[in-house]
This record gives structure tokens, C-alpha cells and sequence, in this order.
């Protein structure tokens, strides 16, 4: 099984022979004990330090079909090394186009992702309600906003209740959360603790996302939900929709909760919060440890990890893009 | 369109998988099974990269041919779709006699199962590789892709899960 390695240290990665050498550097320039990484057991690196490397280890990473995701100092996605496209298929790509022109088509999909969406946020808050929380309320609201997905016939509309949804559901987090307070979404940037979370985790999200998509002949620039193209691989945005509730939320409730995550891993600023490297290792091991979760899958009838729970989505996308099955969004019955 | 020896062995194992690996949705590189194979050939006879070469012609690959002797050797994990390898290296004899060669034999050869099967051009194989040419491109050319047939063979495809997914409250 190939696995994803987080880098946080800085230091020196280079090709040694058909294996992969990273030599750590501290503070002064002094390098440390390398390490050795066997090249078939990398599926890919996360770069949160910084990395010194040539060339020869980019087309050797590239040869190897192993992407490289960078991050800056302010943990945002700055950009990913990965190797040519090696998926296309003209077919495809005709096919996903002509869904996004065709005003219905593309309504189609993107209804289907805010249903999914919805469905799973509603799911959280349920596995709360039935362990003492009141979330009656929010409950209520989500479900009658849900209904009206259906009826919306733009994609500002459906935004628009997505937007409401979403107020309504991160309300509930401050019914969920005991010690920190959600006051409201901020973004660009965080402006508390539970914000500079919830960035990061919905960070980590997109990237798989978009990591499971360039697997696949999928072009992560042509979306449904999100506006095509416009600065990020859009569609990693769309499917992450389905997921964040799924991969990131629960994770958060269950560090803030059990304070694996506590104030002292959070960087305090005037105009901003950020995640401390020690905040961002608890949240990426119980990430991990989250992806590598095996579930019965009802119809492939095997266990499959929530990771890979991604790549299905891909699957289903992509055989509703070719007319073969329509698409139904991932909802989580468990 | 170019016809390979994976196209023919594709027509003869699943018309689906035929029809998406024409079109570009390849799966191959997801699947254990598929590098397990892969392994097998490339590390089974090693002194085959001296002895034998490699050809390329009108579009097919052979990975292993004896030129001395006009044999292709292809090697194969497992029997399990024998009838789908026997179209595959008749297609490859099919492309020698059109390029001149006299007549060419082809083994199959599965090293794990220590067995090998001789397929020989036989009188009839011209009418039926070019039968199998025209399905080829009929299938691949066709809009929809073909539908899922559910066989014992599937548990086993790279395809399989691209396949399989699917939720099951809508049913």
C-alpha cells in the first residue's frame, strides 16, 4: 500500500539509486541522519517545510508518477509538482465540457453534489442530536433548505441555499464544540482557533481531492458547482463539498473535544489565527488515520478505506459524464 | 483506428472494457493484478532481452520475437482467459503474414503455472482475425458504452471497481 508522506522538516530530498534519500537540515545548515524512502511505497509528499531537491529527483518523482504538494508558511495550497498527464482521453474531456455548457446537465451534477453535501452535514449533526446535543433546530432548518435544491434552476440559487445550509450547520458547532467558540465563518484568513481549522482541514480535503481526480481521466478544471478554472482545480472544489463533512468535521469535533488540539497550537495574531506545526501534525495523523478507515462497501461489496471512498466518486462522475449510469452523490449511512 | 493485441484480447474477454479502453478511460495502472503480471514478464526469463527482440509493427508491440525462428512468446500471469491470449497472439501472427513473414508459430507461455501452448496459423484464421478487426472497431466506435454483464471474471478486472461503484439507496 503506498502511503502519503507529510513533510514538516526542512531539509534535503535527493534520488539515491532507485530509492529516495531525505537528509534533514536544522536551523544552522548542520544536516542530520538522512533517511530512506523505497520510491514504490510513496504515493505522495505534502510539503509543509521547506524542501531543497533538483531536477534529477523531479524526473525521477515524475517517472514514478509521485506528485509533490506544496503549502506556505500560512499552510494555503501553493501549488503541486506532478508528473504529465498521463490519463487523457479525448472522449472525456468532450463529454465533461458538454455537461458544464448545457445549463441542465451541469445543474444536474451540481444539485446532486449540494444533496450529497447536505446529506452528510445533516448526518453529523444527527450523531450529536443522539448523544445529548439539541441540534432540533438546525436539523429542521437543513432539511427544509435540502428540499429546495431541487427547485433552483441557476447556479447562484444553488448556491445561494448552499450558503444558507452552511450558516445553519456551522451554527451547530458551537452546540457540538465545548471549549471553543465558532463566531461565525471567517476565511482569508481565520480570524479564531476553530476557523484556522476548519481552513486547514477544508485545505487537506481539496488536495486529496484533487490528488484522487488526477488518478483518474477527469480534467480538474472543468466543474459543475464551483466556477470552472478560476484560479484552483475547481472541481476538486466540487467533490470536496462531499466530503469535507465526512473527512474534516468530525475529526475537528474529535480534537477540540477530547483537546487533542488545545490554544497553545494555534499561532495568535492581530488579524489572524494560524495552526501551530504541533496542531497541524495531531490534525494530519488523525486525518490519516481517518483515510486509512476501511468500510463494507454496499456495492463493490469489499472493504474500501475513506480515501478511496474519492476515487469512487470519480468512478461515478465519470460514467455519468460518459451517460452511462447517472450520478448519485456519496451519503453516508453509518 | 489502431487495432493492438489488447484491443483483441479486450474484445474476447468484455466488450466494456474494450469500449473505455478505446476511449481513453484506462484503468490498468490501479491494479495490483495487473502490475503483478507485469512483474512476472518482465523478470521470468532473463536472458530473453539478448536472445529475443523487440518488434514493433503497424501499431502492435511484441514483446519477445524470435526472429530466427519466426516465434512470438507472450507471457501470460494466468490461464484464466486463455481463449482471450490465443486471439491476441493470432492477431500478431495475422500482422507477420501481411508484413511477409513466412510462416510464423506463437507460444504462450505462463511461468507461474509452468505451462506453454503453441498456437499456430491455421487454415480459416485470415476470415476470423479480420471478423474480429471489424467488431473491434464497430464496438469501439459505437456512443454508448457497452452494458455491465456481471461475470466471475470481473472480481479480478482493473476495472472492476470504476464498474461496481455506485450507491445503493437509489435502487
Amino acid at each position: 500500500m503506498k502511503k502519503t508522506y507529510y513533510l514538516f522538516n526542512p531539509g534535503r530530498m535527493s534520488r539515491k539509486d532507485n530509492t529516495l534519500k531525505f537528509t534533514p537540515v536544522d536551523e544552522s545548515g548542520k544536516e542530520g541522519m538522512p533517511k530512506y524512502i523505497p520510491v514504490e511505497g510513496v504515493s505522495d509528499f505534502y510539503c509543509f517545510g521547506s524542501l531543497d531537491a533538483n531536477s534529477a529527483l523531479y524526473n525521477f518523482l515524475g517517472k514514478n508518477g509521485i506528485s509533490v504538494h506544496f503549502f506556505d508558511y500560512y499552510e494555503h495550497y501553493t501549488g503541486s509538482f506532478q508528473s504529465k498527464e498521463y490519463l487523457l482521453a479525448g472522449k472525456m474531456q468532450i463529454n465533461q465540457t458538454q455537461h458544464y455548457l448545457h445549463t441542465g446537465k451541469r445543474m444536474a451534477i451540481a444539485q446532486k453534489l449540494i444533496t450529497g453535501a447536505a446529506f452528510n452535514m445533516s448526518k453529523n449533526l444527527k450523531y450529536y442530536h443522539n448523544r445529548g446535543k439539541d441540534l432540533e433546530i438546525q436539523l429542521t432548518k437543513i432539511d427544509l433548505y435540502a428540499q429546495e435544491i431541487e427547485n433552483t434552476t441557476t447556479i447562484s440559487g444553488l448556491m445561494g441555499i448552499e450558503g444558507n445550509i452552511r450558516q445553519v450547520y456551522y451554527q451547530a458547532f458551537d452546540i457540538i464544540i465545548k471549549d471553543h467558540a465558532m463566531e461565525g465563518r471567517s476565511k482569508q484568513p481565520p480570524m479564531n482557533e476553530l476557523n484556522a481549522l476548519i481552513s486547514f482541514g477544508n485545505m487537506m480535503c481539496y488536495t486529496l481531492c484533487l490528488d484522487q481526480i488526477y488518478h483518474t481521466q477527469l480534467n480538474p478544471t472543468i466543474s459543475f458547482l464551483h466556477e470552472p478554472g478560476y484560479r484552483r482545480y475547481s472541481l476538486a472544489l466540487d467533490l470536496a463539498e462531499i466530503f469535507k463533512p465526512i473527512l474534516v468535521d468530525r475529526i475537528i469535533f474529535r480534537v477540540l473535544n477530547k483537546k487533542e488540539i488545545q490554544s497553545k497550537d494555534f499561532d495568535f495574531h492581530v488579524n489572524k489565527v494560524i495552526l501551530k506545526e504541533s496542531g497541524k501534525k495531531v490534525f494530519i495523523r488523525a486525518f490519516e488515520e481517518r483515510l486509512n478507515e476501511t468500510i463494507k462497501h454496499r456495492t463493490l461489496n469489499k472493504q474500501v478505506s475513506y480515501k478511496s471512498l474519492v476515487k469512487l466518486e470519480c468512478y461515478k462522475l465519470s460514467k455519468h459524464l460518459l451517460e452511462m449510469e447517472t450520478y448519485q452523490p456519496f451519503k453516508i449511512w453509518w | 483506428m489502431n487495432i493492438t493485441g489488447t484491443h483483441i484480447a479486450y474484445l474476447h474477454t468484455c466488450h466494456r472494457k474494450l469500449w473505455l479502453f478505446a476511449n481513453g478511460i484506462q484503468m490498468e495502472h490501479t491494479s495490483q493484478i495487473v502490475a503483478e503480471g507485469k512483474l512476472i514478464a518482465e523478470t521470468t526469463y532473463l536472458d530473453r532481452a539478448r536472445k529475443y527482440t523487440e518488434l514493433e509493427l503497424d501499431g502492435i508491440k511484441i514483446d519477445y520475437y524470435d526472429a530466427k525462428n519466426q516465434v512470438i512468446h507472450e507471457v501470460k500471469k494466468s490461464d484464466k482467459v486463455e481463449h482471450a491470449h490465443f486471439a491476441q497472439v493470432k492477431y500478431y501472427l495475422y500482422i507477420l503474414i501481411k508484413n511477409g513473414i513466412e510462416n510464423p508459430s506463437a507460444i504462450l507461455e505462463y511461468p507461474k503455472m509452468k505451462q506453454r501452448q503453441i498456437v499456430d496459423w491455421d487454415e480459416g484464421d485470415l476470415a476470423e482475425v479480420e471478423k474480429w478487426k471489424s467488431e473491434c472497431s464497430a464496438i469501439t466506435h459505437q456512443y454508448d458504452c457497452p452494458p455491465l454483464l456481471k461475470k466471475s471474471i470481473c472480481k479480478k478486472c482493473s476495472y472492476h471497481d470504476f464498474c461496481y461503484a455506485g450507491e445503493e439507496y437509489e435502487l
